[in-house]
């Protein structure tokens, strides 16, 4: 695997990024808006509000990263530059780690502004630290871009990638345990909730929110998180065939 | 142009395949979607000349381009590029790969898009966009481009790092004559510095600017000649009729 160009084609994403300031601006401002809105609706209910408030600021970057990344590469694929990358040195995992590192990168951007601001003027208020709450929302950030690359794998049309976010994301919002907490539900569903990574990535923020000295269990958490998104990335990488039809 | 014009043109090489093939197709059935696009296809090119790819729409020679760069399935057959199977690494590193429809990047301006090719593969983009005359382009964004100057950039990013085997897959189609002939010298100029270049065109009449041509009709290969024995062959200097010719001959 070559470094130069992964981050040759991490470069190239950016650059790409850059020049759709509209989409920077939305990935940017749209969980702050949820985050907002969440605040507003639990107006007189503040302790839901830190409840719920920490682990959506999990899943809101989850999904703009996810529909972003699984689009860019659909977009390289339609378009025909995946083709031709196909056909030059370029490795399937360095094309694919080449987007986990810009989408990364950009997502760190993203968890730092919808941290400042929830933490910040909306009052969200965690007992564990705060710095790993970002970090853990930038891990999750990294998991949409892994699975956004796999789901993109499978998809040939437009509307067939966007469809993949209803199926890959919303069952793991059901079962993550924000709506019924994980060890209430029945046990075949909690059995599926525990090998969904969004599960892990809202056990952390519970952790965040509720404990003071969360710090261990909520690195357990980041490193599963991990685990899920690098292996997202390798099977996205497996799956990428370089011969189509 | 004369039977004459056509005999100067580049026939001082044989058309029979060497043992320098850069590229060699031995029974190659490419199969799509159920139904067979590449009929048991003989074929090779060399290096050092411009090879033309002819035959109209759907004959199979995005297919054939395809299979040579490693990026077509159900491929039947052998196929040596290079001394080497299509796809491998060795490959990879010295093959420029122009696809049909321009494939850049549209939010990338066109330096940058040349750019990244280049990281890629190695290779300077100045001498390149100064070849496919885009140089005074460079900072605009591909998206704003007209549809014969993105042709230009995609051919800009596969001729980045000057590999050794070259695989164009249109690369004329709604150009300008004036330009149209601009590139076809520089394919000659690259095939002189020792390319092998594969040009895929329906435009029969560009055929005079191939050292060879191989000619395609539904899947199968009509013919492996220079312009001049085509000429020779079928009696005639249009090349449109030369081509029913060959047809019907066989």
């Amino acid at each position: 695997m070559s470094a130069s160009r992964t981050l040759a084609t991490a470069r190239r994403v950016l650059l790409q990024l850059r020049h759709d300031p509209r989409t920077i601006a939305l990935m940017l401002l749209v969980p702050c808006v949820l985050e907002t809105l969440l605040r507003l609706i639990y107006a007189h209910h503040r302790a839901t509000f830190d409840e719920a408030g920490a682990p959506l600021l999990a899943f809101f970057p989850l999904t703009t990263v996810f529909l972003v990344t699984s689009i860019a590469l659909l977009r390289e694929r339609v378009t025909g530059t995946l083709e031709r990358l196909l056909a030059s040195p370029l490795g399937r995992l360095e094309l694919l780690g080449g987007y986990a590192l810009s989408f990364g990168l950009f997502a760190t951007a993203q968890a730092i502004v919808v941290c400042a601001l929830t933490l910040g003027p909306l009052g969200l208020r965690v007992q564990g630290p705060v710095a790993l709450l970002v970090v853990l929302a930038v891990c999750v950030a990294l998991l949409g871009t892994g699975l956004g690359l796999l789901a993109s794998a499978f998809a040939r049309t437009e509307f067939q990638v966007v469809q993949f976010f209803p199926l890959i994301i919303l069952p793991q919002l059901l079962l993550c345990g924000l709506i019924v907490a994980r060890n209430r539900m029945p046990s075949g569903l909690h059995a599926i909730s525990d090998v969904l990574p969004l599960s892990y990535a809202v056990d952390g923020m519970h952790h965040l929110s509720r404990q003071v000295g969360a710090g261990g269990a909520v690195t357990a958490d980041i490193a599963i998180v991990l685990a899920f998104a690098a292996g997202a990335l390798v099977l996205g990488a497996a799956t990428l065939r370089r011969r189509t039809d | 142009m004369t039977a004459q014009s056509i005999a100067a043109g580049r026939t001082d090489s044989p058309s029979v395949a060497s043992s320098m093939d850069a590229v060699r197709f031995r029974d190659v059935t490419v199969q799509r979607g159920g139904r067979a696009v590449l009929h048991h296809v003989d074929a090779s090119f060399s290096a050092g000349r411009v090879t033309g790819l002819f035959g109209p729409s759907g004959s199979g020679k995005s297919t054939l381009i395809r299979a040579i760069a490693g990026v077509q399935s159900n491929v039947h057959g052998t196929i040596t590029v290079l001394g080497e199977r299509p796809g491998s690494m060795a490959v990879r590193r010295v093959l420029g790969y122009m696809t049909q429809s321009p494939s850049v990047y549209e939010d990338l301006t066109v330096a940058e898009n040349v750019r990244y090719f280049a990281s890629i593969r190695g290779g300077e983009i100045g001498d390149v966009l100064e070849r496919v005359q885009l140089s005074s382009h460079a900072n605009q964004l591909v998206r704003n481009l007209s549809g014969g100057q993105r042709a230009r950039v995609s051919l800009a990013a596969a001729l980045v790092g000057r590999p050794r085997l070259l695989l164009l897959d249109e690369p004329t189609v709604g150009l300008d004559p004036l330009l149209r002939r601009d590139l076809w010298n520089l394919f000659g100029e690259l095939a002189g510095e020792g390319a092998a270049l594969l040009v895929s065109s329906h435009v029969l009449d560009e055929a005079r600017r191939c050292d060879e041509v191989i000619l395609v009709r539904e899947g199968r290969i009509i013919a492996q000649l220079t312009p001049a024995e085509l000429s020779v062959r079928t009696g005639t200097e249009d090349l449109d009729e030369a081509f029913i010719r060959l047809i019907e001959q066989r």
